[in-house]
């Protein structure tokens, strides 16, 4: 006892050199390879050079594609044939079952309404507020103020406003949610926002759309910065309204840009999960494909069920992601 | 995995060395201070001077430091070197530890699930000594919860905590003239009494907790199950024996229903979904409601979030004062407990390892323990006037009262019922209004088949 106590507490440099000398091996071991290879390139012959300037370079990146998406991805693919704790196959039994569970038609029914009004609801709103600030005085000010949730995680996003939709049953105690408090204060009866289906549903879009919407108007305003005065001008000489200007102009002019933009937002918004997650767990049928997939593989700890879920996710995502190229293709050629 | 556990060991080499300083200088002034130390009381631990045993345990700092603080004079007069591992990755290095021959010679299991995987596996059984030592002084229901599924016993009990609680403040009780009800038909009783008087909510609950949510509501079940059907049933439950929806378990939700469905005793129901736990106990704290059934660790995040005091029953007095008193049975004789617990089972049968599991269940080490705070067990010659907290007092009176003790039964089904679907149907039971059949039958339909 007594010996052990003189033994003196580790410093700090005891636990940081060890690592630091670790590290510095690992950068100079590469450094080492990189040199090694430019030594190796520069005396071969000029055919191997050219394979060799191939390899040199794309073989970093197809290595880290492989291990961080390819691989998973047929990891994912093999554990959704497979039990909950990937012992055994058992066919496609987990796919049945994603599509028979009484719940999943709840589920489906939210990832449809959400791709929906999401994308058309941010990009839409966006789309007005870029075309309203744009040629604005002052526009950094209105811009800066709404493109300012999307530096808020969708985490924090979900508090937020969970407090804003939060309502206090019983009368004796202290209402502290923004929209109840509002109701009362038109003399309105306040519900219990979070728990009503499928109003919960769409108060949830809400936060999608307010994250979202700085994103679209951000994109879409630059975009309308290139449509070229002369268009503009010679349509204000002809004495075009407004509105005819918005629809006639504009709108076709940055057409690739919002299908880019709609088809971006669509892309995200398969994917949420954190909004739902935080804000009512995916109770009160609010449910949506990424946050079943999270419970069953990491609450409920079956691998196989949650891999057939982000499969079939993945497989709804495909369509959506090769309109979205062939539209970025569109508007290289027409450039 | 050889690089976390390479980690995992620096920090117990650490977590250890600052132990063992702590640790040497306690015992420096305690001797400059006090004299020679009463050795007599551990003669039976003798001939094991100069050994050391190394503890393994998911209890790190600042707890840590207080059990090494009450194992000091065992160390002192045994000469035996108590080697306190806490690592937070324990539940995962316990196995890559037993695997790769480095298996600790003592291990605190935080539950009995993990305990069992050992079990036939590294575990070395239980000395007669230790055996001998829980059998005086534990209840039946706890040796049962150290001995592994091959029936042989292996650990035994360390720390412990309690379910089984109704918060209330003692001054509304006071100021109202209500008592304690010590039956169920009481409580209800006490509860119509409340709602009569109008001004305050019989009962709050919070089912809300995230990803979590529905977890409350299976602690009433649970709670439940063990005054309206037996331990026998209640094992069954778990282990899927009998089927969730069982007539006995339609029971037990039915007697639930009749406090958390009832709009006169939580008002509005449905809003208990999206009430979060720790909202829900809020109530008594500034008098709104009567009543509210959850985990002894509700009292820490009352008194810091809701300015709540914890006090005895006495202090009728005090504002804002809450304390508890014990979820009654179905008869006043009948006093089941809900709770959990941690286990300390070997992996080495080294004398001085079964000195040090032996000393770990005797009343003497116990009652040490308890006097430094925060802490009690279910060692039943734990004395209450060790234990300062008026809560954990209540505790261990629980606990040394219960005519059965059982662990959390949603810890121990299957994840896909435990954190699945029994949290998402008790939600649903509240929040949509769901039929208690409805949601027993969906709960078994997830029951997973192989």
């Amino acid at each position: 006892m007594k010996l052990t106590a003189l033994v003196p507490q580790r410093s700090l440099w005891d636990t940081v050199l060890p690592n630091l000398v670790m590290l510095g091996s690992a950068i100079a071991a590469f450094l080492g390879i990189i040199f090694l290879l430019f030594v190796l390139a520069e005396r071969s012959p000029n055919k191997i050079q050219n394979i060799l300037k191939y390899v040199v370079f794309l073989a970093p990146a197809a290595v880290l594609l492989l291990i961080g998406l390819i691989y998973p991805a047929i990891r994912t693919l093999i554990y959704s044939f497979m039990n909950d704790d990937s012992s055994k196959f058992i066919g496609f039994e987990n796919y049945v079952w994603a599509f028979t569970i009484p719940e999943i038609r709840i589920v489906l029914r939210n990832t449809l309404i959400w791709t929906i009004l999401v994308p058309i609801l941010a990009t839409g709103i966006g789309l007005i507020i870029a075309y309203m600030t744009d040629r604005m005085k002052r526009a950094a000010v209105i811009k800066s103020l709404i493109f300012m949730p999307m530096a808020i995680s969708f985490v924090g996003a979900g508090i937020i406003w969970r407090f804003v939709y939060a309502y206090e049953a019983n009368v004796k105690r202290p209402e502290i949610g923004l929209l109840s408090s509002i109701w009362r204060a038109m003399e309105w009866e306040p519900r219990n926002w979070l728990l009503e289906a499928p109003l919960n549903t769409l108060l949830l879009i809400v936060v999608m759309v307010w994250i979202q919407t700085g994103f679209a108007m951000v994109v879409l305003s630059a975009a309308m910065k290139n449509i070229p005065d002369e268009i503009t001008e010679a349509a204000l000489l002809d004495g075009t309204s407004n509105w005819r200007r918005f629809t006639k102009i504009t709108i076709p002019m940055i057409r690739a840009t919002i299908v880019v933009v709609l088809t971006t937002i669509t892309i995200g918004t398969l994917k949420v999960f954190d909004i739902v997650r935080t804000m009512t767990g995916g109770n009160f049928k609010t449910n949506v494909i990424a946050n079943e997939m999270y419970s069953q593989s990491f609450r409920q700890m079956n691998y196989g069920t949650g891999s057939a879920l982000a499969i079939i996710l993945f497989i709804a995502i495909i369509p959506i992601i090769i309109y979205n190229v062939r539209q970025l293709r569109l508007e290289r050629t027409e450039r | 995995m050889s690089i976390f556990r390479r980690r995992a060991m620096g920090l117990g080499v650490i977590v250890t060395a600052s132990l063992l300083v702590l640790a040497g200088c306690s015992s420096e002034s305690d001797s400059a201070g006090g004299g020679a130390e009463n050795c007599e009381a551990y003669a039976e631990y003798a001939g094991n001077e100069g050994t050391t045993v190394e503890i393994y345990t998911t209890i790190i700092s600042p707890e840590a430091d207080l059990f090494v603080e009450s194992m000091q004079e065992f160390m002192d007069c045994t000469g035996i070197n108590v080697n306190w591992n806490g690592s937070q990755e324990f539940e995962a290095q316990i196995s890559v530890r037993v695997e790769g021959g480095t298996a600790p010679d003592l291990a605190i299991f935080p539950q009995p699930g993990l305990l069992a995987k050992f079990a036939g596996n590294g575990l070395v059984p239980a000395p007669a000594k230790v055996a001998d030592s829980v059998d005086a002084n534990y209840t039946a229901d706890w040796k049962n919860y150290g001995t592994g599924p091959d029936g042989v016993f292996y650990a035994a009990p360390l720390g412990a905590n309690v379910k089984s609680f109704v918060w209330y403040s003692p001054k509304t009780f006071a100021d109202n003239g209500w008592s304690i009800p010590t039956t169920w038909a009481e409580l209800l009783a006490l509860s119509d009494e409340v709602a009569a008087g109008g001004d305050i909510q019989p009962w709050c609950a919070g089912f809300g907790s995230g990803d979590a949510t529905g977890w409350v509501g299976t602690d009433w079940m649970e709670d439940l199950m063990l005054r309206f059907s037996d331990a026998a049933t209640y094992d069954a439950w778990v282990s899927h024996d009998i089927a969730f929806n069982d007539p006995k378990v339609q029971t037990v939700i039915d007697e639930a229903a009749k406090i958390l469905k009832n709009p006169k005793y939580v008002g509005d129901v449905a809003s208990i979904a999206t009430t979060t736990f720790q909202e829900g106990g809020a109530g008594i704290v500034d008098g709104t409601c009567a009543m509210h059934r959850q985990a002894s660790f509700i009292g820490g995040i009352l008194a810091a979030d809701y300015g709540a005091t914890i006090v005895n029953p006495e202090d009728t007095d005090v504002e804002g004062g809450i304390t508890t008193f014990y979820f009654p049975g179905v008869s006043a004789d009948q006093t089941p407990a809900l709770g959990g617990g941690e286990f300390v089972a070997a992996f080495s049968d080294r004398p001085e390892v079964q000195a040090v599991q032996h000393y770990l269940t005797t009343p003497d080490w116990n009652n040490k323990k308890a006097a430094l705070g925060g802490w009690f067990s279910a060692n039943l010659g734990l004395d209450t006037a060790n234990v300062a907290d008026p809560v954990n007092k209540v505790a261990v009176e629980i606990l040394q009262n219960a005519t059965t003790f059982r662990f959390d039964a949603s810890d121990l089904m299957p994840a896909a019922v435990g954190a699945g679907s029994f949290w998402k149907e008790m939600t649903a039971w509240v929040a949509e209004n769901k039929s208690s059949k409805a949601v027993l039958d969906a709960i078994e339909a997830s029951w997973p088949k192989n």
